[in-house]
């Protein structure tokens, strides 16, 4: 009964986990621009495919592949803020959420035209042999995803706190005009939320690939995953996107292990909807910081 | 707009041309019969359109080489739908009003196909669909046809194994695309004609990453003793790696949505012993001697990789049944008069096809049994013909 408990409770801090690194990512660029970037699942996809095709076509060893298809992730993501919202800096909030929708069925198309549309799989980074502990059966990648994600938290809390560029950040999110007059660089910050953004969602595309496969649409369900994540968590709020993930994650497992799997996608969205309703700011965020 | 208008003058001016030409060839030859395709050969399902393209016309260059049928060459009118059910029908209206075909093979997905059905039995010509889905034929409607296996079919083949084994008590787990939903629903349906009882019934999201809670709820469920997949593609690979995962071992299986060299590869080593109903064609090699499709799988598989230089789908083999249920139904008939033709493909008789061999009958117009599967399993990578 416990065991059982225990594997529901793994499973969902896996997944819980991948939710994570792209809710924070939303959060990122939310902080820097107030936009919500519909296209961050595409990041997660691009990771994937791209650390698929490095190793797999490319021939490239894996400690290479990887750190390319990051890199070239958060490429992607600089051109997206370079060519399709910075030229649109001076329209409204609504048209940039729409630009980042548009954006995101470009990359998927994009994804699709140069590497089919058929599911890849990336070999699992320490071998697909489950570790039974105590009858709780675990696969190895899900302690990579775990082990990724608990680092991330710990680099984001450092940068964020102790690097000028994260303070930077924060000042931003907390009073732009303020910011600028500090001397802060806003476009530049822009351009980098975007770049780490892009980084964590290929992080968590290429961690989570060899678990499950990766194809031009599998950033679609991520996204929005990740969007409730950290809708939850108070949209703005790295941190709050992180335990938004875990929540979402585990309430997804437990429903599906003692509820009913029919019921498992739901969650998220109910989570969503209840959050909206009676808690606008999410979790972590704090009341009276609207904008008028 | 009057970019449009210039190139419907285009139009005009070609097809004006066309009919003289035509008038002239009429002269010298009989009248080619006209089949009319519509299949999706770009789009979403291109990876089944683009085989039955390349069949379809390769046999069809064969056929008139070898002097055509009843004397007639075939001219094919075959369109690109991009896999849009609402493309599919307008070019189908395209076909009966415009280009008047004598019989219409095609529709790649059962979308498409139910999109053009209320037009093809109000224009009373006949088709033959490659689309998977039992609604095609299930009702019987007058003038449609299909060749591909349904999941129906599938299933009855799965739980056949299954009793063969003295088993009786399965776990279901579908995902939840239309395809999983309906041999999930034919799964249930089914169970009491087999004996076969199913003890836990779990369903996944299109696109899940983990499916270990609801194969743990399956793993404590007492008394399981097989274990049924209904669903294709990236989730399926995940289902199985998770079975893997939870160190699941009972018999696994999964259906033909399975059935790819991409669900092995894609699975690495979590495939191994999962058994599965397929088409003859993918293990034709391995088939015996006696078997009544040997000889014309192995055929159909040199003849396609000699022409297109890639490995064969089972998807090439629905349009090459389509085509020659056809083409013997219009020998027999004599003529390509639209009731007689259908008369005849509903007479058709032990053809023996790519994908299995095939009776239909008034109330039949699939004409394939379960015998039209053979169960392979997973080994070393590549599937092995049971029995």
């Amino acid at each position: 009964m416990f065991t059982e408990f225990l594997q529901f409770l793994l499973s969902g801090v896996t997944v819980g986990a991948t939710y994570a690194l792209v809710g924070v990512g939303f959060s990122i660029i939310y902080n820097a621009s107030q936009v919500i970037n519909f296209a961050q699942g595409e990041f997660v996809m691009l990771g994937g495919m791209m650390a698929w095709f490095l190793f797999e076509r490319a021939g490239l060893p894996m400690p290479a592949a990887v750190p390319l298809a990051i890199a070239g992730t958060v490429l992607v993501g600089l051109a997206l803020e370079k060519f399709a919202i910075e030229p649109a800096r001076n329209a409204s909030i609504v048209t940039l959420i729409i630009i980042t929708i548009g954006a995101s069925i470009f990359l998927r198309g994009g994804a699709q035209l140069v590497w089919g549309r058929d599911f890849h799989a990336l070999p699992a980074l320490s071998g697909d042999a489950p570790i039974d502990l105590s009858g709780v059966a675990v696969n190895p990648q899900s302690l990579w995803v775990m082990g990724c994600t608990v680092v991330v938290v710990i680099l984001l809390h450092w940068f964020f706190s102790r690097t000028m560029t994260g303070r930077a950040m924060r000042a931003v999110a907390f009073n732009m005009l303020a910011a600028q007059l500090a001397g802060v660089n806003n476009r530049l910050i822009l351009m980098f939320s975007f770049g780490l953004s892009a980084a964590l969602g290929a992080l968590a595309g290429v961690l989570i690939a060899p678990i499950t496969l990766t194809y031009p649409d599998v950033g679609i369900m991520l996204g929005l995953k990740g969007f409730c994540a950290a809708i939850l968590g108070g949209l703005g709020y790295p941190y709050g996107a992180i335990v938004g993930g875990l929540i979402v994650g585990i309430s997804e497992a437990m429903t599906a292990g003692y509820v009913s799997s029919a019921y498992k996608d739901a969650v998220a969205f109910v989570i969503i909807l209840m959050t909206l309703f009676f808690m606008p700011n999410g979790l972590f965020g704090r009341r009276g910081i609207e904008r008028v | 707009m009057i970019r449009d208008i210039f190139s419907r003058a285009a139009v005009c001016l070609l097809s004006a041309l066309a009919v003289l030409i035509l008038a002239a060839g009429g002269a010298r030859a009989a009248e080619p019969i006209k089949i009319g395709s519509f299949l999706a050969v770009t789009g979403g399902a291109s990876f089944l359109g683009d085989p039955e393209k390349k069949t379809l016309e390769m046999y069809v260059a064969r056929v008139n080489a070898n002097g055509g049928v009843i004397g007639r060459q075939i001219e094919l009118v075959l369109y690109d739908s991009g896999t849009d059910a609402k493309k599919a029908a307008s070019f189908v209206k395209r076909l009966i009003n415009d280009d008047k075909v004598d019989i219409i093979l095609g529709g790649t997905t059962t979308g498409e196909t139910m999109a053009v059905v209320p037009l093809v039995e109000k224009a009373g010509i006949p088709f033959i669909s490659f689309a998977g889905a039992g609604v095609i034929v299930q009702p019987v409607k007058k003038w449609v046809f299909k060749t591909p296996h349904t999941d129906g079919l599938a299933v009855q083949k799965i739980y056949e194994d299954i009793q063969a084994q003295g088993l009786s008590k399965v776990a279901l787990f579908a995902g939840s695309g239309g395809f999983d939903k309906s041999c999930r629903a034919n799964a249930h349906t089914l169970a009491g004609k087999y004996k076969i009882e199913i003890v836990a019934d779990e369903t996944h999201g299109k696109g899940d990453t983990d499916m270990t809670p609801q194969l743990t709820k399956i793993k404590n469920t007492g008394g399981v003793e097989a274990f049924l997949y209904c669903g294709f593609g990236a989730d399926s690979v995940v289902a199985a790696k998770n079975y893997r995962q939870l160190g699941l071992t009972l018999p696994h299986y999964q259906s033909h949505g399975s059935a790819s060299k991409r669900f092995v590869t894609g699975s690495g080593g979590a495939a191994e012993g999962i058994r599965l109903p397929a088409a003859a064609l993918l293990v034709a090699g391995q088939l015996p001697d006696s078997h009544p499709q040997k000889t014309l799988a192995l055929q159909f598989e040199a003849d396609y990789r000699a022409k297109f230089n890639e490995p064969i789908s089972t998807f090439g083999g629905h349009a090459y049944d389509g085509l020659m249920i056809a083409i013997g139904a219009i020998e027999r008939a004599g003529s390509t008069d639209p009731e007689a033709v259908r008369a005849e493909i509903e007479k058709t008789a032990n053809y023996i096809g790519v994908d299995g061999i095939y009776t239909m009958s008034p109330e039949d117009h699939l004409g394939l049994d379960t015998n039209s599967f053979v169960m392979v399993e997973i080994r070393n990578g590549d599937w092995q013909l049971l029995k």
